[in-house]
């Protein structure tokens, strides 16, 4: 267990606090509420140590310098909220396609369109699955408390130079918002956690950076360093330039789902909260679990045996381990600030229909009644 | 001893994929040279395009190279020059590409004047969709879009630049190879955000239902709609709109390019100098 320090602070405020800590030297971003105090500290925080932070002209600016600075070697991050992703969605497309890392922070809010701006939802689970048209297997890390706006965008960071793509970190109002006390890693661990991407040093003449191994990201050597290469959003070869050769073409995209599916262990967190001895199986993530593990504190009390199963990785889903659970648990209720956008992911990860749902759509975080009222409604 | 142009491309990806007489070719030359003469290094270069048939321009050079979404060119390139301000870059587009999906871009790199120069390859049409409307079609052309006849008025790509605040601007066209080397070659030597229009032909996709079927009658065309920035300096007030001056319209040695002033905020940051204020940005007399 590495040291803990003591941080008060906001979930946005930790998330641009370990973006800066794991290395991050490029934002790209413009406002939005409520995620727009990312860019607030980190605009501070990034000249400080040398990189930079930029307001573009709109979202769509402000991903595309991000991606452009990443595709230069540098870490870079955006954030946003739903809104700014939907105009994001296709350079994250790009950065998808031509295997270039960045963390994307989208703090929730009520949608669809603009929504409840300045209130909470868990409404973006499915955008972020795909954002972008086309086939690609997105990465999303839910932080579910104030110190997981920390590590989890740590952990982003690593995840996308790991796999040479965007990571999602979301937050949700509530948890943006919300200030406090948190334990977060130290700095100088953090630092000798950074995994950064692989770099090819061989002669420049072999380098091919899109020639891997077929469960393998792209290596993308940073610019300037005399590997001379190509980056498109079009199909490629392993030189990265274009082909519609039938066979590159199948590779690629097939790699591009291999690169995630075939190294899921490197990608899944849970959280398992009183399940041992659980009859009732609770799943929920981000803020909506804060209110879960309280409802569970009172059900027990009262002798309702209740647990909960909480992803902090929400796509690729943990689908192993939910089909275990669906075959040891008959009462599960699932929880969201949505319609049940991951509910439909946890019925098809378990194989059965039967499970109750508890969302909320009305911009207002869930109380631990509401789910004691349910809990108690339903089983 | 010609020029080897072989030594600045990419010549296993050869042939491109432009039409027999397309002026990219002309401008990739030009440009080729323009970095040859001011001993630029191929790594320190790089080079951003969007999405047309100038979006594969990037592709054919020996360098770093990005092919990146319609219109957002210049904002992946503001990335990749804030994180590197050391390095050249310079972004190649089209008029769809820079002036109508990604005008704001365009505008807004003028307006920071960061140091970068965008080549806007003007040949009045989307030639790789095949010949719609784009913002500098003349009115009354043909388009696929508009076949009885381009009712939209057309976008004057360098004025924009200059009321946005580009600090170097300039027109030439592809008929003038060494005219446009030389631009190129000053717009990336200058220090801060370069708009280099270039007229080119697209005598495929604009020219075939315009009368103008050949590359030689579309540049006859260019030529006919075009004078030297001197000459169109004399004409009378009324008779200027019927012509696009071409040469270096606009310079601005003084302005302060936006990479050096994140500088300031850097500095400001890390207590190097003290809070930035309205007197910074005093013009200097």
């Amino acid at each position: 267990m590495s040291e803990l320090r003591e941080i008060i602070s906001t979930g946005n405020d930790l998330a641009a606090i370990a973006a800066v800590d794991a290395g991050c030297m490029f934002f790209g971003g413009y406002p939005i509420t409520p995620s727009s105090e990312v860019m607030h500290t980190i605009s501070d925080l990034l000249p400080r140590v040398g990189g930079a932070a930029v307001q573009m002209e709109d979202e769509i600016g402000g991903v595309a310098a991000a991606i452009g600075a990443s595709m230069s070697g540098v870490r870079s991050l955006t954030a946003t909220s739903g809104p700014g992703i939907s105009l994001k969605a296709e350079n994250l497309g790009l950065a998808q396609m031509a295997e270039v890392p960045l963390v994307v922070v989208n703090v929730m809010r009520g949608g669809p369109s603009t929504g409840l701006p300045t209130r909470v939802a868990q409404g973006d689970v499915a955008q972020a699955k795909n954002p972008s048209h086309g086939d690609y297997k997105s990465i999303t890390l839910c932080a579910g408390n104030l110190a997981e706006c920390y590590t989890e965008t740590v952990r982003a960071f690593n995840l996308a130079d790991r796999f040479m793509q965007p990571v999602f970190v979301l937050l949700d109002e509530t948890i943006g918002h919300m200030h406090g006390k948190a334990m977060i890693p130290t700095q100088e661990a953090v630092k000798a956690g950074i995994k950064l991407r692989k770099t090819f040093d061989g002669p420049a003449e072999e380098y091919k950076p899109y020639g891997v191994a077929q469960d393998e990201p792209a290596v993308l050597n940073p610019m300037f360093t005399g590997y001379r290469y190509h980056f498109t959003g079009l199909h490629h070869d392993a030189d990265g330039f274009p082909t519609e050769e039938i066979e590159t073409c199948r590779k690629l995209i097939d790699r591009l789902f291999r690169k995630v599916d075939e190294h899921r262990d490197e990608i899944e967190l849970n959280e398992e909260y009183m399940l041992e001895d659980a009859d009732i199986l609770l799943i929920g993530y981000g803020s909506a679990s804060l209110a879960i593990k309280e409802a569970i504190n009172e059900l027990r009390k009262e002798g309702i045996k209740a647990g909960m199963f909480r992803p902090i990785t929400l796509w690729p889903s943990p689908e192993e381990r939910l089909y275990e659970l669906g075959q040891k648990f008959d009462k599960v209720l699932s929880v969201e600030l949505n319609q049940g956008q991951y509910l439909e992911e946890i019925q098809r990860a378990m194989g059965r229909k039967d499970i109750e749902k508890l969302t909320k759509t009305n911009g207002r975080p869930f109380s631990p009644a509401d789910i004691i009222e349910k809990v108690k409604e339903v089983f | 001893m010609a020029f080897n142009y072989d030594e600045y491309l990419r010549t296993n990806k050869m042939p491109t994929l432009w039409c027999w007489g397309c002026g990219d070719g002309v401008i990739l030359k030009a440009f080729i040279r323009a970095i040859d003469k001011l001993g630029i290094k191929k790594d320190d270069l790089c080079v951003v395009s969007g999405i047309g048939c100038s979006g594969r321009f990037s592709s054919y050079i020996d360098a770093n190279t990005v092919h990146t979404t319609h219109g957002r060119t210049v904002a992946f390139a503001t990335g990749i020059k804030l994180a590197n301000p050391d390095k050249t870059v310079v972004c190649v587009a089209g008029d769809g590409d820079a002036l109508a999906i990604g005008g704001n871009h365009t505008i807004h790199g003028c307006r920071r004047n960061i140091d970068m120069t965008l080549i806007l390859i003007n040949n009045f049409i989307y030639g790789l969709t095949n010949s719609q409307t784009s913002p500098t079609t003349p009115q009354g052309f043909w388009t696929v879009s508009q076949k009885v006849g381009n009712i939209d008025p057309t976008f004057n790509g360098c004025k924009l630049a200059e009321a946005a605040g580009a600090s170097f601007v300039a027109r030439e066209k592809v008929s003038e190879p060494k005219k446009l080397e030389k631009v190129i070659r000053e717009a990336i030597a200058h220090k801060g955000f370069s708009f280099v229009e270039v007229l080119s032909n697209c005598h495929i996709n604009l020219g075939r239902k315009n009368k103008m079927a050949s590359a030689m009658e579309n540049l006859d065309w260019i030529d006919s709609i075009t004078l030297p920035k001197k000459k169109w300096d004399a004409l009378p007030e009324e008779e200027k709109e019927n012509y696009l001056p071409t040469g270096i319209l606009k310079q601005d040695k003084e302005a302060l390019e936006y990479c050096e002033a994140y500088q300031m905020v850097k500095d400001a940051h890390q207590g190097k100098r003290g809070k930035i204020t309205p007197d910074d940005f005093k013009k200097k007399i």
